[in-house]
């Protein structure tokens, strides 16, 4: 396993102007291998630590390191977000191109790739993600099912060393569920999952962690331990 | 809805029409938008009758080449031509120029009679070109068409976003509208209504700002640094060059009679 951390905060905070303080001094880490299921009660801000590990939001107070370096600036970000993939919890906000194809396009070609290349990267990433074939689909014709495993796709054809995944079970019927653990159980990259799915965490994750009270606490795996 | 901004070939209510592929499909997008721009601008600029008639005429050979379905053109052209009827009703009172007759002591002139016609006309070839030559293309090839032709980057992301958006912001609109009536709201003519409307229109803009405040951040995620790459192949084929000299020749016919 890798000494450092892929990622790292140190002392995070961020306040909303109305909301309060969100998160006060959190520390935590992500390593190599590890899938670290985020729990927490709904407005925890479980996705504002997602948004602030990505540069999307500004910390007030604290430190983000990214594969080993501090990060603060959008410019220290636009590398971070290269090798971090980030699925967002309603996939119509990420699939914003016309076709499949071109969306799971998108970020190749941000990351400086060739037209073709992109496309092969593209069609390669839905070919093992068992998508094949919805490459001229239309985006917003897509079945919930579908929309979440193209944002996937659009997400894994970056290759990013991390992924931070916000409800990605959310809305899911049983069969896509499934098909989206499975996916997931195979996938070597170190993830942070937010969800509410207990069952669809036991089934993926490493490490517990809980966001309660603005700071982040451990917890252990075993279903029964989890706290109400 | 982005489903009608895909194609013209659908109707306003959502259902597939039919529509006969023609030779102006086959053309290069990028050749139709340019040649439906330049025809406008020639029609439109124009003062000559011949000139406008024979605009005109080209406008309906485009029209038939493209296969338009008669009924349906004739439906969006006679709805700008509403607008147009109350240009050629007003402009002869409104214009000084020897009188025609006479209207509750108002004169009608010549040169307002005329000069209504000449806009009717520009106004009906112009739509018509655009009917054949534009609107028999998907919104999306559109935009991608103008991104090709250095149309500002903004504007056609403008354009892209809002084909792809404007569902999504109308099935917010249902959803919220779909509630209020479970909630047994009907609509009536008194402060409540205009109120709870009111509501409505303002939650779905706050909605649809946090919606691209979202999209921005996904977006970003994936590296966006304020380029769309197009993937798209166009090619200008040998069929797309006859086009070219074809209007071309048509063009200079249309701007040299104004001289003649």
């Amino acid at each position: 396993m890798n000494k450092t951390a892929l990622l790292e905060v140190r002392g995070l905070s961020y306040r909303y102007p109305r909301r309060g303080v969100v998160l006060d001094a959190v520390d935590f880490s992500l390593h190599n291998g590890e899938r670290v299921a985020l729990t927490g009660a709904n407005g925890a801000g479980k996705t504002t630590l997602f948004h602030l590990l990505m540069g999307l939001k500004k910390a007030k107070q604290g430190e983000i390191l990214a594969f080993g370096e501090t990060r603060s600036e959008e410019s220290d970000f636009v590398e971070v977000r290269g090798k971090v993939g980030f699925l967002f919890q309603d996939p119509d906000d990420q699939l914003f191109c016309p076709t499949v194809i071109e969306d799971v396009a998108f970020g190749p070609l941000n990351l400086g790739k060739s037209r073709d290349e992109a496309m092969a990267i593209a069609s390669k990433t839905l070919e093992s993600l068992g998508m094949a074939g919805f490459e001229e689909r239309v985006t917003h014709q897509l079945s919930g099912g579908e929309k979440r495993m193209i944002t996937l796709a659009s997400v894994l054809a970056m290759e990013p060393e991390v992924l931070l995944l916000d409800e990605p079970s959310n809305a899911l019927d049983t069969r896509a569920r499934e098909r989206l653990l499975t996916t997931l159980q195979n996938l070597p990259q170190a993830m942070i999952i937010i969800s509410h799915d207990d069952s669809f965490l036991e089934q993926l994750a490493t490490r517990w962690v809980r966001l309660q009270d603005a700071n982040i606490v451990d917890y252990q795996t075993s279903l029964s331990a989890i706290p109400a | 809805m982005p489903q009608n901004l895909e194609h013209s070939g659908t109707s306003w209510k959502g259902q597939q029409l039919k529509h006969h592929r023609s030779v102006i499909d086959i053309l290069d997008p990028r050749v139709r938008v340019a040649a439906a721009m330049l025809f406008s601008f020639a029609v439109v600029l124009s003062h000559n009758f011949a000139v406008l008639i024979f605009g005109l005429l080209l406008a309906l050979l485009v029209a038939g080449l493209a296969k338009l379905n008669v009924k349906r053109t004739l439906r969006r052209v006679i709805a700008m031509d509403m607008f147009m009827i109350f240009l050629v009703i007003m402009l002869p009172f409104t214009t000084p120029g020897r009188e025609m007759f006479s209207v509750f002591g108002f004169g009608a002139s010549i040169e307002g009679l005329l000069h209504a016609c000449k806009i009717a006309l520009k106004a009906n070839a112009v739509v018509l070109a655009l009917l054949a030559l534009v609107g028999t293309m998907g919104a999306t090839t559109l935009g991608h068409a103008m991104a090709h032709l250095k149309v500002p980057e903004k504007l056609v992301h403008l354009l892209m976003f809002t084909v792809r958006y404007l569902d999504v912001i109308g099935q917010e609109y249902k959803r919220m509208r779909r509630a209020m009536q479970a909630r047994a709201f009907v609509l009536r003519s008194n402060m409540h209504t205009w109120r709870s409307v009111g509501y409505l229109v303002g939650m779905l803009l706050v909605h649809s700002l946090e919606r691209s405040e979202r999209i921005m951040a996904a977006m970003k995620c994936r590296g966006y640094q304020g380029k769309l790459y197009l993937l798209d192949n166009m090619e200008i084929l040998r069929h797309d060059y006859y086009f070219m000299v074809l209007s071309g020749v048509c063009l200079t016919i249309l701007v040299g009679l104004n001289f003649y």
